[in-house]
Parts: structure tokens; C-alpha cells; sequence
């Protein structure tokens, strides 16, 4: 069999790569030891770059030489089922490009400004490690597999390898994955909006600025997504910048201020409406310029933390490490493994690492460089998001993130609160914040996105001062990831929607169709009223929602990294590769006691769902009030609310122990066999396929 | 020197287009042309219309 050269590596290259261990063994020192006195978030940079290059020269190439043996003389799906449409040989960085694309998205953002309570050091470690060992790892294994396999699904190859009944299952908790994922983003988008008329005024023009994007690439000018972008663009920073007008005019402002369950409301019935209409019209207008604003800000961002090089203030290991934290609960192990999910192991991509992208690479040799080499570049960007978060005011950071119940409602009773806890900030500081980001307050606003645009605005301010310029460049972040997300809310609907029919369609088959209205609108309130429920309850929730949720979308997320990591695993065995099992092993054992001791410390325990229901259960048979509830209702509505939510966790958790079954199982049944059992196509050669050259 | 700005362009509509899910046109009409004679080939508007629509049918395609 040919495989990938492995010729000896020159002794300039050995220095170079010693060199470069060295930068990153020094940076991590600095990063890991230096206290008291406030480091520069460049070493966090520089370690984050060599750590990358390290782990893609050796223990990518390692995977990609051994465990995968990635061939490159061997036709992949592009070459041998070539349409010129879905299956195509693309060049690679093109791949690159699309393939990073669809994998960055609002969680690397998120999660990291999150953990950033625990200090930086945690986040840092985990983010930059877990993706080595990891996230990096399952995203390569998993593209390595569907590219031997006819670019199969997750679904399909889970389905070959463990059985059809594995397959059903993992489709489940697919679809419950979806919907906290919609619920969860959406309520990021609702913390940012509460009561700030200038960011709901230009997230709303993004609704007719899409609908005249649509109208003319239908219509006026076909196909010319790059113009249309930047018309699309120019009304978008036009909105933003109109945005202070609206703000500053009481009449217009109170037009577009809205509380958090009022934008519950407005958000699920746009999810509806969105989904149901023409995808020419409104979703594939939005993703465009969603996709491209995603980029660029990314890009943005980094040039920020390049030229401003802040200081961190957040200390390196904060005391909240003992779980008493106010933004999300519980200890460093597991919740930090859970908090941050995307950016250092992100079930989802399994999703795209089996999709497009196998059936675009033009040859196996550069799957390392797409799948390993890609994940690495979402990790950059979750390292990026928590320097913007760490560069901010302790104060302000956990003034913007804790919930009410705990820090009151004006700035005098959080600054006081928070000076309690160390982290001294003043009445006065809390309100220039806000001030200078041009809203009202800054209080609980939870869920990363206003962290990171208070962050990203203090950065890009200090590299382009200007009068005003902070204002417009946090409600350009606050933008641009809400009409990402709303994009996703739209188009993940859409995908919910088909899954329920295809779940439907095995009761009464015309349910199925997905040309029928009936089914469609059936299934798409479905859809819509499951992720609607956790977003409402969220933004009703007196801890502020994104605190319950976060975990539940953690413990999902790295559930089914978990079952991508097992599968993988199985699969290795199944080559007869059982000695390299540890590769995709470990890092699938350790996302399965992370998840399952999570879900177990959220389902009994100091503080778990069930004991929450339990004490306001208790509270309401002794006819008491408890605080944050002021009257009965309220009382049943979190019992109600707690009580799902434990339901959801035993879910996630006999998902996990099903397939670590199946899993199991399937890899013993291997182990004994003398033959390779896995279900690879078989082997073409390259040259011989007409038409293709090495 | 031209040359190569012109196919570096070239390559960055190709990742734009890609990224928002449209394949590359040209390779499409080449594609039909080589396998596929007897085909009409469609304008670059049938083209992307079809692609816009068929994006949005399947499972998956983005993250969170």
C-alpha cells in the first residue's frame, strides 16, 4: 500500500522545531507562573501558536501516518462519484476556507468569555490541550472515516459500525442537541437586547436588509453574492450607526425596547416565520452576510489583540474554581470540560466533518490540514475570545454576567457586591462602561456575546480612538452575533423540522413529504415550540437563564463529541489498528466521565435540578414564597422548569451509557476477530481513475 | 505576476461562494460538457437558484 512518505526530517527543520518548543515551553511558564502582577495577553498568543504548530506537525502527521494511514494515491469520494456539484476535487486551501467556514460559529465565542470566572489560566489549558488531544482529534478522525466511506454521515456510519439501532438512537439526542442549541443561542441574543433599544433597532433592520438582498439576487442581479454582501454591509453599518439616533430619541427608543420575555416571544414567532418562508427570500441573504461578517470580525478581532496587546486583569486561577462561582455553578471538574465546548472539542462538527467537506477534498493527504488543521484555527479563535474577556475589568466582567438574584439591580448594590468578592469596582466605573458603550446599563447580561463586545469595542477604541467610536463598535459586535445566530435559530428550525418529519414519517408515512404544507407547518411548530420552551423558561429564569441552559448545551455538545470520539474508536479496533486505540480512546473516555459526572452532579446533588425543584416543592406544600418567585405560579413554574430540565439530563446521560454500550460491544466482537471488520470502500487507485493525476 | 493575482482572486470567490454553498460554476459547465453532451447546460442564474435551494434541504451544514 502507498501511504504518505515518511522521510527523515533535516537537521534545519529539527532545529526549527526545537526552537519553536522552546518559545512555547517558555510562553506556557510565563502564563502558568508569573502572579501577582498582570501578564500580557501576547504570551497566551504565542503559546497558543507554538502549542498549534507542535500538535499539527507531530501529533497530527502521527494520526495522519498511523491510525488513519491517510493515503494519497487513493481516490476519494470527489474523484470517484465527480458531479460537479456536491462531489467535486477542490483545492485545498478552498477546502480550508469552506471547511473553517462552517465550523466557527457563535460557540468559541461564548463558552471561553464564560470560563473566564475561573481566571484564564483554566480555560486557557483546556482550550489549547483539549483541541490537540481532542476536538482536533475528532473532527480529523471523523473526515478520515467518511472520506474512506463514500463521504458518509455521522448517522450512516453509526448506523454500519454499531448497528441500526445505535443509529436510531444517536438520532435522538441529535435532535434534542438541536434544540438546546437554538434555545441557548437564542437567549444569548435576548440577554443582549433586553432594554437596549440601539442593539434591537439594528438587529431588526437586518429582517428588511435580507429581504432586499433576496429580492435582488433573485431577481435583479442573479448569483452575485459578493456585490449584494457588500450593499448588505454598507446598511448594516448604516443601521448601526442610525442605531444612536434611535437610542438618544425617547419616541423611537421605547419602539424598540423590550424586556426579556417580550423578546422571548418575538424571537420564537420570527423563528416560525422565518422557516417557513422561501430560503431564496430571507435565510440565504442573511447566511451570506453572516458568513462573511464572521470572518471578517474574527479577523477584526485578531488584529485588535495584535495591536492593542492588553493586559490580562483577570487573575490567572480566580477563587470561583471551588464551583461558588456566579456565573455558571459547580466545580472545575467537570463544568469547566463542560462550559467551554466549542473552541476545544465541539461534537457538532462531526456533523460537517462528515458532510461537505469529504466530498470536496481532492486527495486523503490533506485531510490532516483541513480536519486537524481547521479545529486548531477554532480553538485561535475561542483563545482570542477569552483574552477579550480577560483584558476586561474583573468588575465589570462579573457585573455584565451575574445574575440579579445575586448582584441587585443598580450599580451601587453590584459594585458593592462585587468589591465583596475581591474584585474591587466602584458605583462610578459600572456606569462609564455603560455610558461609553452608549446603553443604560450593563447589569446581568449574560451568555458571552455583550462581554466580548464590551471587550471587543475597548480594544478596537484603543487602537482607533475617536469620539463615539466605542458605542458603534460594541453594537457592531452585539450585530454581528446576533444575525449569526439568527441565522442558525433559522436554518437549524429548518433542519429540526425535516428531522421530526423523517421521525414522523415512521408513524404515518405522508407526514414525511416535505413538499406538504400540512406536514411542514405541523412539524415546524413542533420544532419551534421545543427549543421556544427552554428559550422562554430561560428568559423567565430568576438565575438568568443562560446559567441553567449552558450546561444542558454543554453536557449535549460533548455527548455527542463522545459518540463521534467511540465511533472512531471502534473503527480502530475494527482496522486491527488496536494499539493506537488510546488516540480517539482517551479523549472519548474523558468526554464520557465529563459529561456523565456533570449530568449526575446536575441530577442529585448540592446543585442539581432536582434538589432546586425539590426545595421550592417543599417551600409551596408549607405554603411559603421563595425568593426569586413573588407569587404561587411562579413557584410551580421553576419546580415545572427544574423538573424538565432533570428529565433532559437522565436523557443525555442514558444516551451516553447506550452507546459507550454499543460501543463496547462492537469493539470487543472486534478485538477477537483475526480480520479487519470495518466497512471501508474498497481502494482505487488515483491514476487510475481517467482524467486524475497524483 | 498578473497571472498569479488573477488565479489567487479566482481561488477567494471560489472559498466565498463555497463557504455560502455554491459550487464553482465553471467546473460545473466543464463537468457537463466532458460526462454529460446530451444535457442542457443551465445559466449561471438556473444554476445558482438551484444550489440556493439545495443548501438549505439537508442536515447539518453549520455550527453553533
Amino acid at each position: 500500500m502507498e501511504t504518505i512518505a515518511t522521510r527523515p526530517a533535516g537537521v534545519a527543520s529539527k532545529v526549527v522545531w526545537v526552537i519553536i518548543a522552546i518559545i512555547g515551553a517558555a510562553c506556557l511558564g510565563v502564563i502558568a507562573l508569573r502572579r501577582g502582577e498582570p501578564i500580557n495577553a501576547i504570551w497566551l498568543v504565542a503559546a497558543a501558536v507554538a502549542v498549534f504548530l507542535i500538535g499539527y506537525r507531530f501529533y497530527g502527521r502521527f494520526i495522519e501516518l498511523r491510525v488513519l494511514q491517510m493515503d494519497p494515491g487513493r481516490a476519494p469520494p470527489s474523484v470517484l462519484h465527480n458531479d460537479g456539484l456536491d462531489y467535486v476535487p477542490t483545492d485545498k486551501w478552498v477546502v480550508f476556507g469552506h471547511h473553517f467556514a462552517a465550523i466557527a460559529g457563535a460557540g468559541p465565542l461564548v463558552g471561553p468569555v464564560l470560563a473566564a470566572q475561573m481566571g484564564y489560566l483554566p480555560g486557557t489549558l483546556w482550550i489549547l490541550f483539549g483541541v490537540v488531544l481532542g476536538g482536533a482529534v475528532q473532527d480529523f478522525m471523523v473526515l478520515g472515516l467518511s472520506i474512506r466511506r463514500d463521504a458518509r454521515s455521522l448517522g450512516h456510519m453509526l448506523r454500519e459500525e454499531l448497528g441500526p439501532f445505535a443509529g436510531v438512537v444517536a438520532m435522538f439526542g441529535l435532535l434534542a442537541l438541536m434544540m438546546i442549541v437554538l434555545a441557548v443561542l437564542a437567549l444569548v441574543v435576548v440577554k443582549a437586547l433586553t432594554h437596549s433599544p440601539w442593539g434591537t433597532f439594528s438587529v431588526a433592520c437586518t429582517i428588511p436588509i435580507a429581504l432586499l438582498m433576496g429580492i435582488y439576487l433573485r431577481w435583479l442581479r442573479p448569483g452575485r453574492i459578493l456585490e449584494v454582501s457588500l450593499i448588505g454591509l454598507v446598511l448594516l453599518l448604516t443601521s448601526i450607526a442610525y442605531g444612536a439616533h434611535v437610542a438618544a430619541t425617547p419616541v423611537l427608543a421605547n419602539l424598540f425596547d423590550f424586556d426579556a420575555k417580550a423578546l422571548a416571544w418575538l424571537l420564537i414567532g420570527y423563528g416560525f416565520f422565518a422557516s417557513v418562508l422561501p430560503v431564496w427570500l430571507l435565510l440565504a441573504p442573511r447566511d451570506y452576510l453572516s458568513t462573511f461578517l464572521k470572518i471578517g470580525t474574527i479577523v477584526l478581532l485578531a488584529v485588535a489583540i495584535l495591536f492593542a496587546a492588553p493586559d490580562l486583569q483577570m487573575p490567572a486561577v480566580s477563587r470561583f474554581i471551588d464551583g461558588t462561582g456566579p456565573v455558571f455553578q459547580g466545580q472545575l471538574f467537570p463544568f469547566l470540560f463542560i462550559t467551554i465546548a466549542c473552541g476545544a472539542v465541539s461534537g457538532w462538527h462531526s456533523i460537517i466533518a462528515s458532510g461537505t467537506t469529504p466530498k470536496l477534498l481532492a486527495n486523503e493527504g490533506q485531510a490532516r490540514m483541513v480536519g486537524y488543521g481547521g479545529m486548531l484555527m477554532e480553538a485561535f479563535v475561542a483563545i482570542m475570545a477569552l483574552i477579550a474577556a480577560a483584558s476586561l475589568h474583573p468588575g465589570v466582567y462579573f457585573a455584565m454576567n451575574s445574575p440579579s438574584a445575586l448582584i441587585g439591580t443598580t450599580v451601587e448594590h453590584a459594585a458593592a457586591t462585587i468589591s465583596q468578592w475581591g474584585f474591587v469596582v466602584t458605583p462610578d466605573e459600572l456606569s462609564r462602561t455603560a455610558h461609553d458603550i452608549g446603553e443604560t446599563g450593563i447589569l446581568s447580561r449574560a451568555g458571552g456575546a455583550p462581554t466580548l463586545a464590551v471587550g471587543m469595542a475597548q480594544l478596537l477604541h484603543n487602537i482607533m480612538p475617536g469620539e463615539r467610536m466605542m458605542a458603534f463598535w460594541y453594537h457592531y459586535a452585539i450585530l454581528f452575533e446576533a444575525l449569526f445566530i439568527l441565522t442558525t435559530v433559522d436554518a437549524g428550525t429548518r433542519v429540526g423540522r425535516f428531522m421530526i418529519q423523517e421521525i414522523a414519517g415512521l408513524v404515518h408515512e405522508p407526514l414525511k413529504s416535505t413538499e406538504s404544507w400540512i406536514g411542514n407547518v405541523l412539524a415546524t411548530s413542533i420544532c419551534v415550540g421545543l427549543w421556544g420552551y427552554f428559550l422562554y423558561q430561560g428568559s423567565v429564569d430568576p438565575l438568568g437563564g443562560i446559567n441553567t441552559l449552558w450546561p444542558l448545551f454543554g453536557i449535549a455538545n460533548q455527548m455527542l463529541a463522545a459518540i463521534a470520539l467511540m465511533l472512531a474508536t471502534v473503527v480502530t479496533v475494527k482496522l486491527k489498528r488496536q494499539r493506537y486505540v488510546w488516540v480517539p480512546g482517551i479523549p472519548a473516555t474523558w468526554l464520557v466521565v465529563c459529561t456523565l459526572t456533570a449530568g449526575w452532579e446536575k441530577l442529585s446533588g448540592p446543585i442539581s435540578f432536582t434538589v432546586a425543584s425539590q426545595t421550592y416543592a417543599q417551600a409551596m406544600q408549607a405554603g411559603k414564597l421563595m425568593a426569586p418567585a413573588k407569587n404561587l405560579a411562579e413557584m410551580q413554574r421553576i419546580i415545572t422548569n427544574n423538573s424538565v430540565d432533570a428529565t433532559l439530563t437522565a436523557v443525555f446521560m442514558l444516551l451516553v451509557l447506550t452507546m459507550c454500550g454499543f460501543s463496547i460491544y462492537a469493539m470487543m466482537k472486534a478485538w477477537r476477530s483475526h480480520i479487519p471488520t470495518a466497512h471501508e470502500a474498497p481502494r482505487v487507485a488515483l491514476t487510475s481513475v481517467a482524467g486524475q493525476t497524483p | 505576476m498578473n497571472t498569479k493575482l488573477v488565479q489567487l482572486w479566482h481561488r477567494l470567490v471560489q472559498t466565498a461562494r463555497l463557504s455560502c454553498g455554491i459550487p464553482d460554476y465553471d467546473v460545473y459547465v466543464t463537468h457537463l460538457r466532458t460526462h454529460h453532451p446530451e444535457r442542457k447546460i443551465p445559466t449561471y442564474a438556473e444554476f445558482f437558484r438551484e444550489r440556493q435551494a439545495a443548501r438549505y434541504k439537508g442536515t447539518g451544514g453549520r455550527c453553533c
